[in-house]
């Protein structure tokens, strides 16, 4: 039998754990740092600059961020009615496609119709190609870990075949589409600024953190405030239990699937309609494996994602920093710090739960003595 | 004379809850002791702890006098500890033998073992009328006969001490009754037998001496000889309590449930219930009767919309409902249907939710949950609140999480949430399965209250005094048949056994 451990508290479980985890994983960092000769100290300070302080680098990290809250609320969302999608990567890169194919096909139309379409049609594709998986799972019983992956495989060949064939631009031999319809750009942060003449350094950051913000309040009031976002987590919490209530779990399942595949496939366009304008292959850079990360961290809640989202939009711009600023420190140890993160805070969450629990009871038992 | 078993002072706390506090037990070689107490009371982490489950946090373990440190269940095999939990423990796809011989298989080509084993079987089978065929496969036994394996298992290691946690739970009375006949063959040859268990007729007729456990202390020890049943449910609950409501006739009036000739087979292509009909009349309670596993589950789900009729019609309220609509829990529900699920921590409850979450669970798109598109949380709680009170759920706290009410709370919660719903027609499950003596007797009252007001009422229960305390008229069913409905005045316990087993008494509808 195992040792029992005492609950932890709800204030402890939500901050203080993922904040041991963050350390934990640093110190890890730092040690590696030290071993290959720099000072983890100095280190640290660049990349918190980096991320932070220098000019525009907020706009990078937020830019950054974007993604990750997209792709960490499409994993969160799922999680919610225990199911694991995997999946997020295939759904965003299908969303690009959405995006773009809409884009072109209402080229003749304003730009006040056809971006918001766009968008659209980055949430549709994304979900249409969740919804498949969560078909399969619901009525098939086929297991949604195994096909979204099989679906990140689909999708990536799918961008392949288009984008360097029908889609490939004419004269151009990477594969990528020709430039979006001007219309259907999303507009960056420091343009929208600039019309109100605040004047700030131009960076990659545009409309769609905006949209981001508004899908995590979405996701807040679906979860927790509609007969939708019940009938979600009762599903999620016990499937038996769901089905007496009168709930119809394969529909729930299917639709889940549905609304996490177009928060996935909403990252495409902070890529594609923010700031490359037009559909490159592999855009999504790994963003969507690293959603399940950003949400384990973030315990599935909006504002958790958000700030999980941060600190890896931090550690990809801050990470970039180290990489110019020492010559040691390349690119591959910036991959390495963010492995250290998801793995303490990822994989190892709860690693630090017993002993941490057990010391809280211990305190508190210790005060509840002392008083009686 | 040393005891086969003596506990000193042995407490266990998990985090803040004192489960067993300075528990002291002695067991004489060659008796039958009782361990009598409510759900939660810590039966069976003292239980655990003997048997080296749990590591009690002070306190000492003696052994025929001998102090000894059990730190495994292995180390509690080897001082002649042997246990029979209530879950059997047996791997149905391996025979007798097979599932006898695990944990000393005798090498790599398994024949020392086999030989071993095979003999140490018949031995056992023959001293104490263990009969059992040692290479039937176990998936071909019923229960009973699965019941004597464990205690085969138990004893393979000359196990001087038998632990049996409510072994009866599963039983027909006339199982029961080889089972006490076995244990009393097992006594007078020297084995000490721990009897747990929440059924006092069982501590009254079979064992020597009884020890009360409430609220993890023990609150007395008696010699059977010297008490009675009024006084030991005394001890339990620290109350004087009504054993049996009282059960006023009832004014049944009309129909208002009916099923006929119902079917139902599962996806492997069992039969699970063949040609069941009853009627249910408005202001009376139909019991239906039998030894778990013969399809009461099965009625229940298939009557509430959970599993789909193989044939057969229900009639509910006047709307008959066949096989094509019987999968949707919704539509019998918005018929008036209420369903107090029979195992509410896999049913009944989101066991993570709040209680105010748990109290809207099926009724989330009713306007309990709010008049608009989104939920009304103050509205939720306020009625949440409201009906803890009038059900006398407690703590009355609508923001605790569901797991953290005990049993008989938990239940209540499921019993306000569906009474609250004022049904035309109940499904109940289980009432008082794990619920502490006081709220059983809150909830039969209950049950009988919403009787009187007109409901139609079906209920399942494996407490065949329940039943019979209850019900108007009894269904009994056997092998997923109904061998018949009696009236429940008529009704004596030995019919109902003989009718439990499959003897076919009373009429049919």
């Amino acid at each position: 039998m195992s040792k029992s451990t005492p609950p932890l508290p709800y204030w402890a479980d939500v901050v203080l754990l993922p904040l041991i985890n963050l350390l934990a994983a640093l110190c890890m960092c730092g040690l590696v740092i030290f071993a290959i000769g720099e000072n983890p100290f100095s280190a640290l300070k660049v990349m918190i600059n980096g991320a932070f302080v220098y000019k525009g680098a907020l706009g990078y990290t937020l830019f950054y961020t974007t993604s990750f809250i997209f792709t960490g609320l499409a994993v969160a969302i799922a999680f919610h009615a225990k199911l694991f999608n995997i999946g997020a990567e295939g759904q965003a890169s299908l969303g690009g496609l959405g995006a773009t194919l809409i884009a072109f096909a209402l080229s003749s139309l304003p730009g006040i119709i056809a971006l918001p379409l766009a968008v659209a049609g980055a949430a549709l594709f994304g979900a249409a190609w969740g919804v498949v998986p969560g078909y399969l799972q619901a009525k098939r019983d086929s297991h949604i870990v195994i096909t979204t992956i099989m679906f990140n495989f689909i999708a990536a060949a799918l961008l392949v075949w288009l984008l360097a064939g029908i889609m490939l631009e004419p004269g151009q031999f990477s594969p990528q589409s020709s430039l979006l319809p001007e219309q259907t750009w999303l507009p960056k942060i420091h343009e929208i600024l600039g019309w109100v003449n605040i004047k700030t350094t131009p960076t990659p950051l545009n409309a769609s953190f905006l949209v981001a913000l508004l899908t995590c309040l979405f996701f807040w009031v679906l979860v927790w405030r509609t007969r939708l976002g019940f009938e979600i987590r009762t599903v999620g919490q016990n499937q038996d239990a769901a089905h007496y209530s009168g709930i119809n779990v394969a529909r729930v399942i299917i639709i889940t699937m549905a609304i996490s595949g177009a928060f996935a496939g909403l990252m495409a366009i902070n890529q594609i309609q923010g700031v490359s304008h037009k559909l490159i292959l592999g855009f999504t850079a790994g963003y969507g494996f690293t959603g399940i990360a950003v949400a384990l961290m973030g315990r599935n809640h909006p504002i958790g994602i958000f700030l999980a989202a941060l600190l890896f939009g931090a550690l990809v711009q801050g990470g970039t920093e180290l990489d110019f600023e020492f010559t040691v420190i390349t690119r591959e140890m910036v991959l390495l710090i963010q492995g250290m993160i998801i793995l303490f805070s990822g994989a190892l969450a709860y690693m630090f739960n017993p002993p941490l629990a057990r010391f809280i009871a211990g305190l508190t038992a210790g005060r509840e003595q002392s008083n009686g | 004379m040393n005891y086969a078993l003596e506990l000193q002072n042995v407490s266990k706390s998990f985090g803040l809850v004192h489960a067993n506090q300075d528990i002291n037990l002695a067991v004489s070689p060659g008796s039958i002791h009782g361990i009598i107490g409510e759900n939660g009371a810590g039966k069976s982490t003292l239980m655990n702890i003997i048997y080296g489950m749990h590591r009690a946090d002070k306190g000492t373990i003696s052994f025929d006098g001998e102090q000894v440190d059990v730190r495994s269940s292995a180390d509690a095999i080897e001082h002649g500890i042997g246990m029979v939990h209530q879950h059997f423990m047996l791997v149905p796809t391996f025979t007798v033998l097979e599932n006898v011989m695990l944990g000393s298989e005798g090498g790599l080509t398994l024949n020392g073992g086999r030989a071993t084993a095979l003999k140490r079987l018949n031995h056992l089978s023959s001293t104490y009328n263990l009969e059992v065929d040692p290479h039937a496969l176990v998936s071909d036994l019923n229960v009973g006969q699965r019941q004597r394996v464990e205690i085969i298992k138990a004893l393979k290691g000359g196990a001087k001490v038998l632990i049996l946690d409510e072994p009866t739970g599963v039983l027909t009375p006339q199982e029961a009754d080889q089972l006490f006949e076995i244990l009393k063959v097992l006594r007078d040859d020297g084995v000490s037998i721990l009897l747990i268990t929440h059924k006092l007729t069982e501590i009254m007729d079979i064992t020597d001496t009884v020890s009360i456990m409430r609220q993890g202390q023990m609150v007395g020890h008696r010699k059977t000889s010297q008490t009675s049943s009024q006084d030991l449910a005394e001890l339990m609950v620290g109350r004087e309590v009504l054993l049996e409501v009282e059960h006023t006739p009832a004014t049944p009036a009309e129909v208002r449930f009916s099923a006929q000739e119902l079917g139902y087979t599962n996806n492997q292509g069992v039969v699970e219930l063949e040609n069941i009909s009853f009627e249910v009349r408005s202001g009376e309670i139909l019991g239906v009767a039998g030894v778990s596993g013969n399809g009461q589950t099965q009625l229940m789900e298939t009557l509430a919309g959970m599993l789909p009729l193989t044939t057969g019609s229900i009639n509910v309220l006047g709307t008959g409902v066949t096989s094509r609509d019987t999968t949707n829990p919704r539509k019998i529900r918005d018929l008036g249907v209420g369903h107090i699920p029979e195992d509410r921590h896999t049913h009944g409850l989101i066991l993570d939710f709040e209680a105010r979450e748990n109290m809207i669970l099926g009724f989330h798109k009713t306007s309990l949950a709010g008049s608009g598109k989104l939920f009304n949380y103050s509205d939720i709680q306020q009625n949440c609140e409201a009906k803890m009170g009038k059900y006398d759920v407690r703590p009355s706290n609508s923001r605790l999480s569901a797991k953290n009410f005990s049993g008989g709370n938990q239940q209540k919660i499921v019993i306000a949430r569906e009474f609250s719903a004022n049904p035309g027609v109940l499904l109940v499950g289980q009432p008082t399965r794990g619920v502490d003596v006081g709220a059983i007797e809150f909830i039969h009252k209950q049950l009988l209250k919403l009787r009187d007001e007109g409901c139609a009422i079906l209920l399942v229960s494996v407490e065949l005094d329940e039943i019979m305390s209850l019900s108007d008229r009894i269904m009994v069913l056997c092998d997923g048949k109904n061998v018949g409905i009696v009236d429940s005045a008529k009704a004596d316990r030995s019919t109902l056994g003989l009718m439990m087993a499959g003897q076919k008494q009373g009429s049919t509808i």
